[in-house]
């Protein structure tokens, strides 16, 4: 029956022409025609918040300043702090080591993402290497990575090798435990489709695994940015030396040195806005535009 | 075409095909048991015509899914062997299974690329053809979640199609479906089968729907899965699930359906 007909597509129920009348009527009743939200709208609902959050806390401070419930030298009240944030940068001391500190983190952590994501995908892959490394790897994720600073110290000297030993032990482990979740996280139809569609091998770690596994990579790049971040400041707050320069580090324990509380709360100021910064300006819309392009966000 | 075809016959006097008949899919005393487990196909001789229709029926726990696995090559039998003459076969699912970091354009052309169309432009022009012919022209930069449940299908089956192998292979692919998508793509599959030419072997547990599409339902008895019964459907197409027709030969099937079912409760 089907050879007579195989030429001859027409002859449906309701006729081609009607078929593809009612296709089009049932896409359009289907397809969703919610308008997108106002680009400037979007902004001011993810900024606003953490603004208003931040006047708050500021506010409380004031409060706990003006009560002079500890003297001025162990709580600086947010003018002193402000002030002194403004002494850091006009002295030009800021610049530098906000510089310095950005400098050997982009190396460690993009040292930590060359080793960590081949790292994650063989202990993703194979079932011996995983039942070998992983419970390694999450022993290492929960070990403080400022306990490496000792030993790293002692092997370098202080050097900024040293440093990037503990951001590599602290971000290594937390990136490659995020490809390891992403690849896990992969549905396997995904895989039969693939397989079905002739990815096979490399072919399917290519065009299949990774890309399905990428939302968790990233999240997983994100967490390993901020256990080198922190890595990286421990490191710097306990060892001093020339080859490492003047980072944000050195300016807080120079605070802590020259007993300027003022000055070691605008270095912790720095810092966070440093670590909410690369945050929010690299990895938020690098994941926002992930997520949406697969209308997970 | 038909000399594959057993006429509906009693129960239990289904006769395999002759094996010198061509076959687009053939199984031949096929098993599977899964480590440790009760057998979940079991003796399983089944042959689709190049171009023949063919619905697998059975409720559940026959293996309908495990069947397709083997045809498709994702999973070997345990005994018997299973034949391919094309050497591939593709396969629909219930969910599109489109990957959502691609567009439903750059879905198709994936499937193009790992068939070896390797000039862009080639592809780009196939893409075109095969979105055209499930009639989404204008959706290639439409990324899945964007499209309804029954243009993700259609998409689905251009990508199958995009596959160029002679046999199709769907698994249930209607059954997320609301009854009017789902009606209007039980066309759409039928001018498409007749425009292609494809051999089609197609699971469900809705009688209708394998009556209103198959040119022959066979039916899978349960645990172990085994053919319980094969019946041809001389209905011409265009057929309507609303049809006369349908809806008798559809109180047949169900009744053994039925009856299968019930051996299970004793």
């Amino acid at each position: 029956m089907a050879a007579d007909t195989t030429d001859t597509a027409a002859g449906a129920a309701t006729g081609g022409d009607t078929l593809a009348h009612i296709e089009a009527g049932l896409d359009a009743l289907e397809t969703s025609t919610e308008p997108e939200s106002g680009r400037l709208r979007q902004v001011a609902a993810s900024v606003l918040p953490p603004i208003v959050v931040l006047a708050l806390i500021v506010a409380v401070w004031q409060l706990l300043y003006a009560a002079k419930i500890w003297p001025d030298w162990k709580l600086p009240g947010p003018s002193e702090v402000f002030s002194s944030l403004k002494d850091t940068f006009s002295g030009g001391d800021a610049w530098g080591a906000v510089g310095h500190s950005i400098g050997h983190g982009a190396v460690g952590f993009g040292a930590s993402v060359a080793l960590g994501t081949p790292l994650g995908i063989l202990v993703g892959r194979y079932k011996a290497v995983r039942s070998g490394l992983g419970p390694i790897l999450s022993g290492l994720q929960s070990l403080p990575s400022v306990a490496w600073v000792p030993p790293a110290l002692m092997f370098f000297g202080p050097t900024p090798a040293m440093l990037y030993t503990v951001v590599l032990l602290g971000a290594v482990p937390s990136i490659a435990v995020g490809v390891m979740s992403g690849l896990d996280q992969v549905p396997p139809i995904y895989l039969r489709v693939g397989h079905n569609i002739g990815a096979r091998g490399l072919a399917s770690v290519r065009h299949v695994l990774l890309p399905a596994a990428l939302p968790g990579y990233l999240a997983g790049l994100r967490q390993g940015w901020a256990f080198a971040w922190r890595s990286l400041l421990a490191s710097e707050i306990i060892v001093q030396s020339a080859s490492l320069g003047h980072s944000l580090g050195f300016l807080l324990k120079n605070s802590q040195d020259a007993n300027d509380m003022s000055g070691a709360f605008a270095a912790i100021v720095l810092i966070l806005a440093v670590g909410v910064a690369v945050n929010q300006l690299l990895f938020a819309p690098l994941e926002r535009r992930v997520l949406k392009a697969r209308g997970l966000a | 075409m038909t000399a594959t075809v057993e006429t509906s016959a009693p129960p239990g006097t289904v006769t395999s095909a002759t094996g010198t008949a061509p076959a687009a899919v053939r199984l031949s005393g096929v098993g599977k048991t899964f480590a440790g487990g009760a057998p979940v196909l079991d003796g399983i001789d089944l042959t689709v015509a190049p171009g023949e229709f063919v619905c697998l029926l059975g409720a559940s726990g026959c293996g309908k899914s495990t069947l397709l696995n083997l045809v498709a090559d994702l999973d070997a039998p345990s005994s018997g062997t299973v034949e391919v003459p094309s050497g591939r076969a593709a396969l629909m699912f219930q969910e599109s299974a489109l990957f959502p970091w691609l567009t439903a354009g750059e879905n198709i052309d994936l499937a193009l690329r790992l068939r070896g169309l390797s000039r862009r432009r080639d592809r780009q022009a196939e893409t075109e053809r095969l979105l055209d012919l499930v009639r989404l022209r204008g959706a290639y930069d439409k990324r899945p979640h964007q499209l309804s449940g029954g243009m993700r299908q259609r998409v689905a089956l251009a990508r199958a199609l995009a596959q160029d192998t002679p046999v199709l292979l769907m698994d249930e692919p209607f059954a997320a479906l609301d009854a009017i998508t789902r009606d209007v793509l039980h066309e759409e599959l039928i001018r498409l089968w007749e425009a292609t030419g494809l051999a089609v072997l197609f699971v469900t547990h809705n009688v209708r729907e394998a009556v209103r599409l198959g040119q022959r339902v066979v039916l899978l008895s349960s645990r172990p899965g085994r053919v319980a019964q094969q019946w041809e459907v001389d209905i011409p197409q265009p057929r309507r699930i609303e049809d006369k027709a349908v809806a008798d030969l559809s109180v047949e099937i169900t009744d053994h359906l039925r009856k299968e079912i019930s051996r299970h409760g004793r």
